[in-house]
């Protein structure tokens, strides 16, 4: 399957330039110092946005719940430090812009953990459902970008079996290097989580699947591995997106789904080597996720590195950790394909916080009409047309766009990395889905007031 | 820190934040140095008087590209080099001793008409050099079809040569294919019709010169070899199998087919065009095979000895049908095509 035969692999995708990986690539974990104040966003994962649980005044430790789920598909978050909430406050949300409530907490004397907390499991006796609620009392979620929360990937529903769990080292975002640091330095814990949610879910077939890029990290997780026989360890080819579901998927067992699908259609279930290394520590450990590892790089920082940081830290303190410099003209919460450019350094990590790039001199383009090279549609690691979605979407035909399966996109930028006229074609494909959404809750409220008025004729 | 974060001036833009290094002019000027051998091929058999051609063609395809874009108030590109690609290639197509205003008239039709009546580079639904040597055979069929003479450099080219009463060399006579049948005409030996010692336009005679050209291209990732292999491979077969309805010593000589004429030039410069053909590999394997169907047919059984300019006109016209039923496949199953939920 692979281009020289070994290496698993995908069809479609794009190399690009795998030099900007040695940035940060040997730059072991460093503790960033703690926060003077964190601003804990209640909107961390996708899914319903959390409830705040503490009030203006509350003295919080270390871990304590300070918002809780709010439904099935949402995660508790916790007190990143101990000290005082300050407040409840509205902030920018660093990936959808929208203004979220945002508990404040001023830093106190110690950061000892709340009570109940940070006390050794024996991991043997638990049953898959002490695992789950362990998993969702830390507010675990997916921390490859998309913090889909954790225990839900742990509760297969009804019908669906998962007879494949899949870690995630891929790491195929250029310049982010965070999950080769944990593979690096915390390769045991990172297995103990995968055999931790391989029991939850009653799996005997795991997978490590890291970029042949990483062959330091595929020869520390094998030795840790040993000679476990339900655990691959499996070499990649590197290629973006190769650490994306379907493509992992494709390329470990060989099984296909639809982009708009969930990987329980093909019976696995994928995590990230550092979401594996977060469960671990909270069904080892009984330690919420309040930590979160972090690359920092790109040639707009001096001193980029992989440091670890509490969720709620200020982007502005750890910039100037990393020695920001003055020319620096883009910060991008990600890596440089799927990452979110920020407006400004006066936002805070959260969860999903896995890398922040900063760019100099970052460069912008200039568009032209399709001249229909090809290269998308062989990009495309989905088989999309991007080149007619592109061309679609900027004439507002969302029907045609539709019809092209415009919904199946999952906005990778395989597409218009390779675009030979430079068009934005996610920035297109993604206006219209927002376009689309609204259109939908405007004819949605048209109709609700309809049947509204209906009513209110029916009863005169 | 501010409870409302100040901007500092951010770049702020969708994803992704990085891009490829493949642009147009990249694209352009790449098929651009491709197609100087078989310019320089041209040189040498028909004279210098080729070159003016050449600049005629390429001057007057940027002038009308420069006029069209101010006019229609869209930026002006003639730096990305495809203006003068579709000027190179209707050089190519027309005759080495091509009276001056009839390069003019071409590529001026070439610019204005085909391509930015439709809305200039991307929107063209013909090649606009193709289509432009269809519309000058209509408008000047004596200059384009027959009637062709090269005065100054009648020495390395096989053709006749026209001497005077006193035996004087006046000049010499070429004509605009092999595959053109007329009494005391004789085929053409291989070798030559490699090396390109044969009459013809002024850049389709070297096979030679044209492969490395296309070869080149494929190289590059620019030009994908289905279509030129699919073009090729179908004159090559076809032109074996069918019975002929023109008696002519070529008749079924798949050699003689593929190198005569314009079809080097068709297939790897013509019908590779990025805009006019389809988007999908299946599309293209189609479009190459279509192309060397119809050629062979216009060969066989049409009034006309030549076919590529008119196949690969009439497969762009289908393009669009074919992108239609070569969708991709989504992953997972289903196709992206029209309506289908896959």
């Amino acid at each position: 399957m692979g281009v020289d035969g070994t290496l698993k692999s995908f069809s479609g995708g794009i190399h690009p330039p795998s030099d900007w990986k040695s940035l940060a690539k040997d730059k072991e974990i460093t503790e960033a110092p703690l926060p003077e104040t964190a601003y804990v966003l209640t909107a961390q994962n996708i899914g319903a946005p959390s409830k705040p649980v503490v009030a203006k005044g509350d003295k919080v430790k270390k871990g304590q719940r300070v918002a809780e789920a709010s439904a099935f598909i949402s995660a508790h978050i916790h007190a990143p430090i101990s000290g005082e909430v300050k407040g409840i406050n509205f902030r920018p949300h660093p990936v959808t812009g929208a203004r979220t409530p945002t508990i404040v907490i001023k830093r106190g004397d110690d950061d000892d953990w709340a009570p109940g907390l940070n006390e050794e499991t024996n991991v043997d006796a638990l049953s898959p459902e002490d695992i789950r609620n362990l998993v969702k009392e830390a507010g675990i979620v997916g921390l490859g970008g998309a913090a889909f929360p954790s225990h839900v990937k742990l509760t297969p529903p009804p019908g669906k079996t998962v007879d494949t769990i899949i870690l995630n080292g891929a790491e195929c975002e250029p310049y982010l290097t965070r999950d080769y640091r944990q593979m690096m330095e915390r390769p045991r814990q990172v297995v103990e989580g995968l055999r931790i949610i391989m029991k939850c879910l009653g799996v005997t077939s795991g997978y490590v699947g890291i970029e042949a890029n990483k062959i330091d990290a595929y020869d520390r997780v094998k030795s840790v591995v040993g000679d476990d026989p339900n655990i691959k360890v499996e070499l990649l080819e590197v290629k973006y997106p190769q650490g994306a579901e379907h493509q992992l998927i494709k390329a470990i067992t060989g099984r296909e789904f639809k982009p708009s699908q969930l990987p329980l259609e093909a019976g696995c279930v994928v995590h990230n080597t550092s979401t594996a290394y977060a469960i671990y520590e909270a069904v080892k450990w009984k330690r919420p996720l309040i930590e979160q590892l972090v690359t920092i790089t790109g040639d707009g920082v001096e001193n980029p590195g992989n440091f670890l940081t509490r969720i709620g830290t200020p982007v502005e303190t750890l910039l100037s950790l990393a020695g920001m410099k003055p020319d620096a003209n883009k910060v991008i919460f990600g890596g440089p394909m799927m990452g979110i450019a920020q407006q400004s350094i006066g936002g805070t990590t959260i969860k999903g916080t896995g890398g922040i790039l900063v760019m100099r001199e970052a460069p912008s383009w200039e568009s032209h009409a399709c001249i229909r090279c090809g290269k998308c549609v062989e990009a495309c690691p989905y088989g999309l047309n991007p080149s007619y979605l592109s061309i679609f979407c900027e004439a507002e035909n969302f029907q045609g766009a539709m019809e092209y399966n415009l919904m199946e996109c999952k906005e990778c930028g395989c597409c218009t990395y390779v675009c030979t006229s430079k068009r934005p074609i996610v920035h297109l494909i993604k206006m219209a889905k927002f376009d689309l959404g609204r259109q939908r809750a405007r004819e949605q409220a048209k109709q609700r007031a309809k049947e509204a008025e209906k009513q209110v004729v029916a009863s005169k | 820190m501010a409870e409302t974060p100040e901007r500092v001036g951010l770049i702020v833009s969708s994803s992704p934040h990085i891009r490829g290094p493949e642009d147009i002019p990249r694209v352009m000027w790449t098929v651009i140095a491709a197609l100087v051998p078989a310019g320089l091929v041209g040189v040498h058999f028909f004279g210098y008087y080729v070159l003016t051609v050449i600049f005629l063609c390429v001057g007057s395809a940027v002038a009308t590209e420069a006029a069209c874009q101010r006019l229609r108030g869209r930026p002006v590109t003639v730096n990305d080099g495809s203006a003068i690609i579709t000027g190179i290639l209707l050089a190519y197509i027309l005759p080495p001793s091509v009276a001056w205003y009839i390069p003019v008239v071409g590529a001026v039709f070439a610019i204005a008409i085909v391509k930015h009546v439709f809305g200039g580079l991307g929107n063209n639904i013909w090649n606009p050099a193709l289509a432009a040597r269809a519309f000058l055979q209509i408008a000047y069929p004596t200059p384009i079809n027959s009637d062709w003479r090269i005065l100054e450099h009648p020495g390395a080219l096989q053709n006749i040569v026209l001497t005077d009463d006193k035996g004087q060399l006046v000049g010499a006579i070429t004509r605009a294919t092999p595959l053109f049948k007329e009494t005391g005409w004789e085929t053409y030996d291989y070798m030559s019709m490699l090396t390109g010692n044969t009459p013809g336009c002024i850049g389709e005679t070297s096979a030679i010169a044209l492969v490395l050209g296309g070869l080149f291209l494929i190289y590059k990732g620019y030009v994908d070899w289905r279509v030129p292999l699919g073009f090729i491979g179908t004159v090559f077969v076809l032109t074996q199998v069918l019975p002929s309805s023109v008696e002519t010593p070529w008749a079924n000589d798949p050699f003689y087919h593929v190198l005569a004429g314009g079809l080097m030039l068709g297939a790897f410069f013509m019908a590779t065009d990025m805009v006019t053909t389809p988007l999908t590999k299946k599309g293209l394997a189609i479009f190459g095979i279509g192309c060397g169907l119809l050629t062979v047919l216009i060969r066989f059984y049409a009034a006309y000895p030549e076919g590529v300019c008119y196949s690969i006109l009439l497969m762009n016209t289908v393009t669009p049908l074919i992108d239609r039923y070569t969708q991709p496949r989504l992953l997972g199953g289903g196709k992206t095509a029209p309506g289908g939920k896959g």
